[in-house]
C-alpha cells in the first residue's frame, strides 16, 4: 500500500511527464497511437470498400467510438478484479450460451444472439472470446506451471464445453476463435511439446473422421471451393475468384483511392464487411498490404512486450492469449480472402464494418493497457 | 491455495518468455506466409488478374442490327420495327425463383403459358446469366410499376428489343410472310455469330426469302458492366450494319382491294404487272393477323386460327391447287393454233355433247342445247366446252402437256416467291407414275377444258395470263422491286430461265387476245356484263371449275358439304388490250358462276389500277394509263 502511495504520489506530482500521465490515464502510448492508426487507415478504406457511402463510415466510426471507450474502462480496472472475477463471469457466459440455444435469435439457421428487453442485442459467443481465456488464465495460474495433466484437462474442459456450445448455434469461426484464445493460454502455460506433438496428432487422424461425419455440407463445400473455387465459379467459388482477382490486380502499387474497379462495380462481394482488405490490396497494392501488416505486426510486438512484461502468471497468460486471438483474426481473414484458408466468418480486426467484433476486440486491448499500467501496483 | 505460494515465479517467468518467443516465430512465419502469398498474387501473378479484373468488367456485346423495312410500291411501310418490352429474368441473380415469379404475377398479368414456357426455357441448356423473357409486349402501366419495384426484384430486368410489326397485316400476312422466333432447327442453319443478339427470323413470305438482306451485319460493343450485368458506359463500339430495306412491287391500295373485293368469301387474287412481272396484288382471304406469330402466338388463338374452316392460314394464292376451268382455254387454243390443231375458221359442229363413237360416253357442254357451228373465237368468247374437247383430242396430250408447260403450269415459276406450288400438270408419264394407269382418251377431253387431273394455283394462273398479255414474252413473276433503292436486282433474285414461247405465227396472239376481248366486250361474251361501259379496252376469260375437293387433307362436316360443293368461281384477264397494265386471276371458292362472281371483281381492279390509281404502273411512264383510257375510251 505504501509502495502504491508513493507511486501515486511521484506521478501526480510530475504530470508534465508523458510516462506518468499514461500511468494515470492506464493507457499504453504506443499501443494506442498503433490502434488509432489502424482504426483510422481502416475508416478510410471502408469509405472506398462501401461504394463511398459516408453513412457506412459514419457508423463505422461510431461503433469503434463505442469500443474505444469500452477499452479505456477495461484499461482503469485492476486485472485483479478480472482475476478474481473471472469464475463469475465464465458462469454468466455458460448461461448465456444455453439460454442462446434455447431462445436465441438469428438468421439463416444460426441463432447466435440473445435479445434481452431492455438490452442491446448481443451475441454471448463474442463476450466467450474474451471470457474463456481468462477463466482459463484464472484456473491454470492457481497452480504450479507447467500444469499437471489433471489441471490441464480441467483447463481444456473450460475450454471445449463454450467452444461445443458455440458450434451448436452452429457458429464455427467464432467457435474456432474462442478455442484457440482457450489453446493459447494452454500453450503459454507450458504444456509440455510432446503433448503438443500428440495433439496434432489426433487432429490429423480425426480429420477425416470429422470429415465423414462431423461438417455440415456448407462447410465441406467451403474447403472445396477454397482447394479449387472454379469448380463452382458462380456459386461458392464466386467469392474467391473476385477476391484473388481484386488482390491480383492490385498490382505492387494498386490502382488508387476508389479507383478499385473489382469492389465498385460490385463484383466483390462483402466488399465493406469481411472482404475488405480485398479492397485495400486492389486499390493500394502490395506495398499498402505491407503498411497494413506491418502495423498489425507492431500491434502484436508491442502486446506480446505488454504479456512478457506482465508481473503474474495470470496477467502474462490473459495477455499472451489475447495477443494471439488478434492475430489468428488477421491471419484467418487475409489467408480466407486471398484463397489460403476456407471461408469462414471472420472479420479483419478494426477495419471491417460490423460492430461487435470491433468492441470484443477492443476491450481486449483494454484489459492488456490494464495489466500494464497496473504492474507496479502488484510488484512489491 | 492461495496464489503465489510455492510458487516458482522465477521459472514461470522464463518459460512464458521461451514460450513468448516460441509465438513471436510462430507469428512472423504466418505473417510472412501471408507476404509470400500476396506476393505471389500481386506481383507474380498481376498480368493473370488484370486481365480477369477487365474481362470481369468489360463485357463483349452484341449489337443487333435493325431488320430491313418492307415497303410497297408507292413507299407505304408494310413491314417495321416498333420498340418492345418485356420482362426478363436471369436466373442465376435470383435466390429464391418461385417467390419472384409469386411477386410478379401480383404486378403484372402472367398467364399459364407465359409461365409454361419460361420454365421450359429455364430447363434448356442457355449460357450463363443469360436473360430468360418471361412475358413480352408489357404495356406503359406494366413498365412502369415494374420501374418503382425493381430495387426489391433483383434479377429482373425490362428489356427494350424491337420487333417486327405489320401495320396493314391483314392484308398483307400472306403476301409478305412473317418473322418468328428463332427455333432449334433454325438454328442449325445460321450463323451464330451474325444472329448472336437477333431473336426473330423469316419463317415464310418475302420475310423468309430476303432474310439475308433483311438482317443485316451483327455489331458488337465493349461495355464496362457491374457484376449484375448492368452497363454502365459503353467503352468502344462497332456499329451494326442495318438490314437492307426492300421495296416490293406489291401495291397497298390494290391489295386492300382485292381483299374488299372477296371479303366475307374466301378466294384469292393475283395481279401482275406484264411488263415487269412484278406482283402487284397477291390477295388470300380470309387473311390473319401476322403480328400474333411473332411473339409467339398463344395456344388458343393458334388453334382457333388453324381449326376455322375458311382456313385463313391457308395461303390460296400460292398454295392452293385448283382446277382450271375454262380459264385454261386461251392458253389451250394458243397451243391449237401453232401445233396446226386448228385455224382462225376452222368449225365444229356442238350438240351439247362430245362423243369418240356414236355409242360412247357423252362428254357434256356446259350449254345443254349446245352452240351449233362454233369456230376458235366463239369458242373462247362463249366458252364452247365441245370445240375445246374435240380440239383437245386432236392435239392429243402430249402436245397439250408440251404448250401448257411453257406457260408455266406444273412448275413454281416465280422468283421470290417462298412456299409456292407447282400446280398439276398431267402428262402420260405422270399419270403411270402416279396411278399406275394408263392414259385414257377421255383423260385428254377433260383436260381440253382445265378439269380432270389439271391443277392450277392463282399465281400461275395470272403468270400465264400475263404471259398472253405479253404476247409470249416471258418474265417471271416476281416481287422484289428494289433493294435499298437500287433496281439492279440480278444478284438478289435467281435467274430469269423461261425462254419466250416464240409462235410459228405470231399473229395468233392477237388473234386469241381479240377473242379474250369479245368475252368482255363481245355481243355474246360471257363476261359482257362485267366488261361493259368501259373507258378502256381489256381481255378475259371467265371459269367454272367442279369441286371434288380443294386438298387432299380438307375435312366438311356433312351440312356444310352442300354449300361447299357449290362450283369455284374463276376468271383471268388483262387491260388494257393494246398495252397491259395489269394481268389479274381471280377465284372464288364455292363462289358460282365465273362470268358473275369473279369477272366484276376483276373489273374493279382493273378499273382501279387504269383509272382511279391513274400511274398504272407506279414508276412508269406516269400518264400512260391515263392517255391509254382516253385514247381508248371512245371505242
Amino acid at each position: 500500500m505504501a509502495n502504491r502511495d508513493i507511486l501515486h504520489g511521484t506521478d501526480s506530482s510530475s504530470l508534465g511527464n508523458p510516462r506518468g500521465f499514461w500511468a494515470m490515464v492506464h493507457l499504453d502510448p504506443i499501443l494506442l497511437v498503433l490502434l488509432l492508426i489502424l482504426m483510422g487507415g481502416g475508416l478510410f478504406v471502408l469509405y472506398s470498400g462501401a461504394d463511398r457511402n459516408i453513412d457506412v463510415v459514419k457508423a463505422q466510426g461510431i461503433r469503434l467510438g463505442i469500443a474505444f471507450v469500452v477499452m479505456v474502462v477495461l484499461a482503469q480496472l485492476d486485472p485483479a478484479v478480472f482475476r478474481r472475477w473471472a469464475p463469475l463471469f465464465y458462469t454468466l457466459g455458460l448461461v448465456a450460451l444455453v439460454a442462446v440455444l434455447l431462445v436465441g435469435v438469428g438468421a439463416k439457421g444460426a441463432q447466435r444472439w440473445l435479445a434481452v428487453p431492455g438490452l442491446p442485442r448481443f451475441q454471448p459467443s463474442e463476450y466467450m472470446k474474451l471470457v474463456v481465456p481468462m477463466m482459463a488464465a484464472w484456473y491454470l495460474s492457481r497452480h504450479y506451471l507447467p500444469p499437471g495433466l489433471r489441471h490441464l484437462a480441467v483447463g481444456m474442459a473450460i475450454v471445449l464445453v463454450p467452444m461445443a456450445m458455440i458450434v451448436k448455434q452452429p457458429d464455427l469461426g467464432t467457435s474456432l476463435l474462442v478455442g484457440m484464445a482457450g489453446i493459447f493460454v494452454v500453450f503459454f502455460a507450458g504444456i509440455s511439446w510432446k503433448l503438443i506433438a500428440a495433439f496434432f496428432a489426433l487432429v490429423s487422424v480425426s480429420a477425416p473422421v470429422m470429415w465423414m461425419y462431423g461438417m455440415r455440407d456448407y462447410q465441406k463445400q467451403r474447403v472445396l471451393t477454397m482447394l479449387d473455387p472454379q469448380s463452382d465459379p458462380l456459386g461458392a467459388g464466386w467469392n474467391i475468384i473476385q477476391s484473388k482477382t481484386a488482390i491480383g490486380s492490385g498490382g505492387y502499387d494498386g490502382k488508387g483511392w476508389l479507383h478499385g474497379t473489382q469492389s465498385h462495380l460490385e463484383f466483390l462481394p462483402e466488399s465493406h464487411t469481411d472482404f475488405i482488405v480485398a479492397v485495400l490490396a486492389e486499390e493500394f497494392g502490395f506495398v499498402g498490404m505491407l503498411v497494413l501488416l506491418t502495423v498489425y505486426f507492431l500491434i502484436i510486438l508491442r502486446c506480446l512486450h505488454i504479456a512478457v512484461s506482465a508481473q503474474d502468471s495470470f496477467s502474462r497468460l490473459l495477455a499472451g492469449a489475447l495477443t494471439m486471438t488478434f492475430f489468428i483474426y488477421i491471419f484467418v481473414n487475409i489467408g480466407m480472402v486471398s484463397g489460403m484458408l476456407p471461408v469462414v466468418g471472420v472479420p479483419l480486426p478494426l477495419v471491417s464494418y460490423g460492430g461487435t467484433s470491433g468492441v470484443t476486440l477492443m476491450a481486449a486491448f483494454g484489459v492488456l493497457m490494464s495489466i500494464h499500467t497496473h504492474r507496479r501496483m502488484i510488484c512489491s | 491455495m492461495p496464489w503465489g505460494e510455492f510458487k516458482n515465479i522465477a521459472a514461470e517467468r522464463r518459460l512464458f518468455q521461451r514460450r513468448t518467443l516460441v509465438m513471436l516465430i510462430f507469428v512472423m512465419l504466418l505473417m510472412g506466409a501471408l507476404i509470400a502469398r500476396l506476393y505471389q498474387l500481386q506481383v507474380v501473378e498481376h498480368e493473370i488478374y488484370t486481365t480477369l479484373s477487365d474481362k470481369n468488367r468489360v463485357q463483349v456485346q452484341s449489337v443487333p442490327p435493325p431488320r430491313g423495312l418492307v415497303y410497297d410500291r408507292n413507299r407505304v411501310l408494310l413491314a417495321e420495327n416498333r420498340p418492345v418490352f418485356s420482362v426478363t429474368l436471369v436466373p442465376e441473380r435470383i435466390t429464391d425463383m418461385s417467390a419472384t415469379l409469386a411477386r410478379l404475377q401480383t404486378i403484372l398479368s402472367i398467364s399459364d403459358e407465359d409461365l409454361e414456357r419460361f420454365q421450359r426455357r429455364l430447363k434448356e441448356r442457355r449460357r450463363p446469366f443469360q436473360e430468360l423473357p418471361l412475358r413480352y409486349d408489357l404495356n406503359e402501366e406494366e413498365i412502369a410499376r415494374l420501374a418503382v419495384l425493381r430495387h426489391e426484384l433483383p434479377g429482373v430486368e425490362v428489356q427494350a428489343e424491337l420487333v417486327r410489326y405489320y401495320p396493314y397485316s391483314e392484308f398483307t400476312a400472306h403476301a409478305l410472310g412473317f418473322v418468328g422466333r428463332i427455333n432449334q432447327s433454325e438454328l442449325q442453319r445460321i450463323d451464330p455469330v451474325n444472329y448472336a443478339g437477333t431473336n426473330y427470323i423469316g419463317k415464310s413470305g418475302i420475310e423468309r426469302f430476303y432474310e439475308q438482306q433483311l438482317h443485316g451485319k451483327v455489331g458488337y460493343q465493349h461495355v464496362e458492366t457491374n457484376a449484375r450485368g448492368r452497363t454502365l458506359r459503353v467503352l468502344e463500339r462497332k456499329n451494326p450494319v442495318p438490314g437492307e430495306n426492300i421495296q416490293l412491287h406489291l401495291d397497298l391500295r390494290l391489295q386492300k382491294l382485292a381483299h374488299k373485293l372477296l371479303d366475307g368469301r374466301r378466294g384469292a387474287i393475283v395481279a401482275i404487272e406484264p411488263a415487269t412481272g412484278g406482283i402487284l396484288a397477291l390477295a388470300s382471304v380470309p387473311g390473319f393477323d401476322a403480328n400474333q406469330f411473332v411473339t409467339g402466338i398463344s395456344v388458343e388463338d393458334y388453334r382457333e386460327l388453324s381449326e376455322s374452316r375458311d382456313k385463313p392460314l391457308f395461303n390460296r394464292a400460292l398454295r392452293g391447287q385448283y382446277p382450271p376451268g375454262s380459264t385454261l382455254k386461251p392458253m389451250l387454243a394458243i397451243a391449237a393454233l401453232d401445233s396446226g390443231a386448228t385455224n382462225h375458221t376452222r368449225r365444229v359442229w356442238d350438240p351439247g355433247y362430245f362423243q369418240f363413237n356414236s355409242s360412247g360416253r357423252r362428254y357434256r357442254d356446259w350449254k345443254r342445247s349446245g352452240h351449233g357451228w362454233v369456230d376458235l373465237n366463239l369458242a373462247i368468247t362463249q366458252s364452247c366446252d365441245v370445240y375445246f374437247y374435240e380440239i383437245a383430242v386432236d392435239m392429243g396430250v402430249d402436245t397439250i402437256h408440251h404448250y401448257l408447260s411453257r406457260f408455266g403450269f406444273g412448275e413454281d415459276a416465280a422468283l421470290d416467291v417462298a412456299g409456292a406450288l407447282s400446280g398439276l400438270l398431267p402428262s402420260k408419264e405422270w399419270k403411270q407414275g402416279a396411278r399406275q394407269e394408263p392414259w385414257y382418251p377421255g383423260d385428254t377431253v377433260n383436260l381440253g377444258i382445265g378439269q380432270g387431273f389439271m391443277l392450277a394455283t392463282p399465281l400461275q394462273l395470272a403468270t400465264a395470263t400475263a404471259l398472253i398479255a405479253d404476247r409470249g414474252y416471258w418474265v417471271e413473276p416476281r416481287l422484289l422491286k428494289s433493294i435499298d433503292g437500287n433496281n439492279d436486282l440480278t444478284s438478289f433474285l435467281p435467274e430469269q430461265n423461261h425462254a419466250p414461247l416464240t409462235l410459228k405465227n405470231p399473229d395468233n396472239w392477237e388473234f386469241v387476245v381479240e377473242a379474250m376481248a369479245d368475252v368482255m366486250h363481245g355481243a355474246r361474251g360471257t363476261a359482257r356484263a362485267a366488261g361493259a361501259n368501259a373507258s378502256y379496252r381489256m381481255a378475259g376469260k371467265t371459269g367454272t371449275a367442279q369441286v371434288f375437293s380443294l386438298a387432299e387433307d380438307e375435312e366438311y362436316d356433312a351440312e356444310e358439304v352442300k354449300e361447299r360443293l357449290r362450283d369455284h368461281a374463276l376468271f383471268v384477264g388483262f387491260a388494257p388490250v393494246d398495252n397491259p397494265q395489269i394481268a389479274v386471276s381471280v377465284i372464288v371458292e364455292n363462289g358460282g358462276g365465273g362470268s358473275s362472281t369473279a369477272a366484276p371483281m376483276a373489273r374493279a381492279l382493273f378499273d382501279a389500277w387504269l383509272l382511279e390509281f391513274g400511274e398504272g404502273g407506279g414508276d412508269r411512264d406516269g400518264s400512260a394509263a391515263a392517255d391509254i383510257a382516253n385514247v381508248e375510251g371512245p371505242r
